[in-house]
């Protein structure tokens, strides 16, 4: 017993628990633990009556602590946490208890296992809420300032989106001119634009706006301090710094185009091309296609160069780069609107052009185009003879069947590579993904956001993107950016690793864990110990199993706690 | 279900697996019904590049068989090196169990994404087994 006064929660789930356990039974055990003074069972633990009637417990019996053993937390922790903080409960005061999923749910077959399982459960929750601590989530000021790296589409589209919402921007780009990739290309899909005039509009607009600031040849070299307030030194080309303040970052520093290897599907050959090349023949061409003074009259695309490719290889592309099928088609359709009597090629391995973007390639079919489908195993050669390209594919859909044609042009539908990037890796500490790009938090739930607090990832930067979707991505972080920044303040999830100063030794094992500078020495009376900064650490422990004094762990998962529920699970349970 | 070994034992098995990622993988294997021993037990962790090596040797201690490491492998998003971080993990626990006279196979790691329930439900029936193997020959010795 540790004098603790708790309450626990079993919840029924409605059938979904109490059909396979005796939740009546867990309570009734539960009840009779030390620090117990109070237990209900529930139909619905998240229903506002049941909500209700355990704020009204929590007040009446003066709780400190609350389980609520019900499903997965990752479904109910905030409502319970906000229902704890109703009850003038510390939220972090609350524990959780995942008897659904990990309980009910996986043992329908046997309810007395069940029942004892839930009962371990349960237990293991009170020993950890037993020895919780009332935590206070930590606030920090932010500054209305941010800095948006890459001057591409997606970095101008922040930066004007930013001052919209009256947060001063400084824009930086590494090149000596702003537009990206997108500026050397011609009409894009899927509304005819042209790249060049595309972003020439959107330069012109950061221009005019007084609260925005371009750099160019101008790299970010170094960063410290933290969410909210960043400080950020810059280089420029000519060797002088800048150093500035800002709350957030925007990342925004796009992709490299694909480049094949010598001899890779013909390339090299004279005739044999990429993607971005044909874009730009396009539109340096607009009336009649030509290369090297001499009309083309046919062209075959060969897809899926350097995508969805070197499994085999350390650094192979195996993603597919999203964009490159859609571009195409949408060339195609450019192509044969300058002369319809091009002949067209299609060699492609499947057809992505997702969405809406299928219309680009029925416009494509249209236009005269034919595709022809190969498979991985055999893929499509190129070769130069009597002066000319030869091609030759085996159609998958002719039994593959060998075609050959002899093209002007080979076209290499090129995909989308991570950028080298990495004096900017190491000045911000974001974390690469297996693909080489930068790597978000979570795909879906937060997308554009890094572990790395107030630091963002946008467009082709992320992943292969198309304009539009690094135009979204790019306006989702501004709208994280300004929840962050317009509040003037941020409160920060106390959940982080804390030193004990009677056992830490100061070894430096811990700073060196630690992939987030989260960790530094301080004076503690006559001797040195380690300091956790709150704001900078993420919680995740990395210093925990390095510590061998056990002096740092992180809160909520103390060795006391965990040690505490291992206790807990292991004991029998009657 | 009868989770009993050739010893007629359920072997106990803790679970150490992550918030954001692993917990995720396991709760689909009870979502999906997949059914598992009911004497496998889990202690959700921010991440497990996190876990103290004294976690896995208390556990054997109190009376668990096996330590189950449900690590995040390459998707974590807090340690880009998450994977290295956490075989350093099983390492030092490995070299505490070794130095407390208990077998380095009570301890066994993989990594289990937020959807892959049926491996975790494979890898439990796996090191269930692997476990009770151990069982045996101590007990024939």
């Amino acid at each position: 017993m540790t004098g603790r006064r708790l309450g626990v929660v079993v919840c029924q789930c409605g059938g979904n628990i109490s059909d396979y356990v005796d939740t009546e039974k867990v309570r009734s055990e539960i009840a009779k633990e030390g620090d117990v003074v109070a237990s209900q069972v529930q139909m619905f633990a998240c229903s506002d009556a049941a909500q209700q009637s355990v704020i009204q417990e929590i007040r009446e019996k003066k709780l400190d602590g609350v389980v609520v053993c019900s499903c997965s937390p990752k479904l109910h922790t905030a409502t319970f946490r906000a229902m704890a903080q109703r009850a003038g409960l510390n939220p972090y005061e609350y524990t959780q208890v995942n008897i659904r999923e990990q309980c009910s749910w996986a043992h329908t077959h046997d309810r007395a296992a069940a029942t004892e399982k839930a009962l371990k459960l349960a237990r293991a929750g009170v020993a950890k809420t037993a020895l919780s601590v009332p935590l206070e989530r930590m606030r920090v000021e932010t500054l209305p300032q941010a800095l948006v790296v890459g001057a591409g589409v997606a970095g101008l589209r922040a930066a004007l989106a930013l001052s919209d919402l009256g947060i001063s921007v400084h824009l930086i780009e590494r090149a000596a001119e702003a537009g990206g990739q997108v500026a050397r290309w011609g009409t894009l899909f899927p509304n005819d634009k042209v790249g060049r005039e595309l972003v020439d509009g959107l330069i012109d607009e950061v221009r005019r706006r007084e609260n925005v600031n371009l750099y160019l040849s101008t790299e970010l070299v170094e960063k410290t301090g933290r969410l909210g307030e960043f400080a950020v030194t810059l280089r420029t080309r000519t060797g002088d710094t800048i150093g500035l303040k800002v709350g957030a970052i925007v990342v925004a520093t796009g992709f490299d185009p694909y480049s094949p290897k010598e001899g890779e599907f013909g390339f090299g050959l004279e005739g044999v091309i990429t993607l971005p090349e044909l874009k730009e023949l396009v539109a340096e061409h607009p009336g009649r296609l030509e290369y090297h003074g001499r009309p083309v009259r046919s062209i075959a695309y060969i897809y899926c160069v350097g995508s969805r490719d070197g499994a085999d290889t350390p650094g192979g592309h195996t993603y597919c780069s999203r964009y490159c099928c859609s571009a195409t088609s949408h060339l195609a359709t450019v192509v044969s609107g300058l002369d319809p009597t091009v002949h067209q090629f299609h060699l492609f391995r499947d057809v992505r052009t997702y969405g809406k973007y299928e219309t680009l390639y029925e416009r494509a079919l249209r236009g005269g185009s034919v595709y022809l489908r190969y498979g991985e195993e055999a893929r499509p050669t190129v070769t130069r003879e009597e002066g000319g390209l030869v091609v030759r594919v085996k159609d998958r859909l002719m039994r593959s069947e060998e075609v050959e044609m002899r093209p002007d042009l080979v076209v290499l539908v090129t995909g989308m590579v991570p950028r080298e990037n990495d004096a900017l890796v190491r000045a911000l500490k974001l974390p690469i993904g297996q693909d080489g790009f930068f790597h978000e938090v979570h795909v879906k739930l937060r997308p554009v956001e890094t572990v790395v607090d107030g630091v963002y990832i946008v467009g082709a930067a992320q992943g292969p993107k198309n304009v539009a979707e690094s135009v979204s991505s790019a306006l989702a972080a501004v709208s994280k950016t300004g929840g962050l920044l317009l509040k003037g303040y941020v409160d920060l999830d106390p959940l982080v690793a804390k030193v004990d100063p009677t056992l830490c030794v100061w070894c430096d094992e811990c700073t060196k864990a630690c992939p987030y500078g989260a960790v530094a020495p301080v004076d503690y009376g006559d001797r040195r110990i380690a300091e956790v900064n709150g704001v900078l650490c993420k919680g995740e422990g990395a210093c925990v199993p390095v510590c061998p004094k056990q002096a740092i762990s992180v809160q909520g998962y103390s060795n006391e706690q965990i040690h505490a529920m291992i206790d807990a699970l292991a004991a029998e349970a009657t | 279900m009868t989770d009993a070994g050739a010893t007629g034992h359920r072997p106990r098995v803790l679970v150490f697996s992550t918030n954001a990622i692993s917990d995720m993988g396991i709760d689909l294997a009870g979502s999906a019904h997949m059914d598992y021993s009911s004497s496998v037990e889990v202690i959700a962790v921010p991440c497990s590049g996190g876990i103290n090596p004294t976690w896995v040797l208390h556990a054997l201690k109190a009376g668990f068989d096996g330590v189950f490491i449900a690590a995040d492998g390459p998707e974590c998003a807090l340690l880009p090196d998450c994977v290295g971080r956490t075989a350093d993990v099983v390492t030092r626990s490995q070299a505490l169990l070794q130095k407390n006279g208990l077998d380095t196979g009570r301890v066994k790691m993989a990594a289990i994404c937020s959807v892959c329930a049926e491996p975790f439900v494979n890898h439990m029936k796996q090191f269930g087994k692997a476990l009770d193997d151990l069982a045996s020959v101590a007990a024939e010795a």
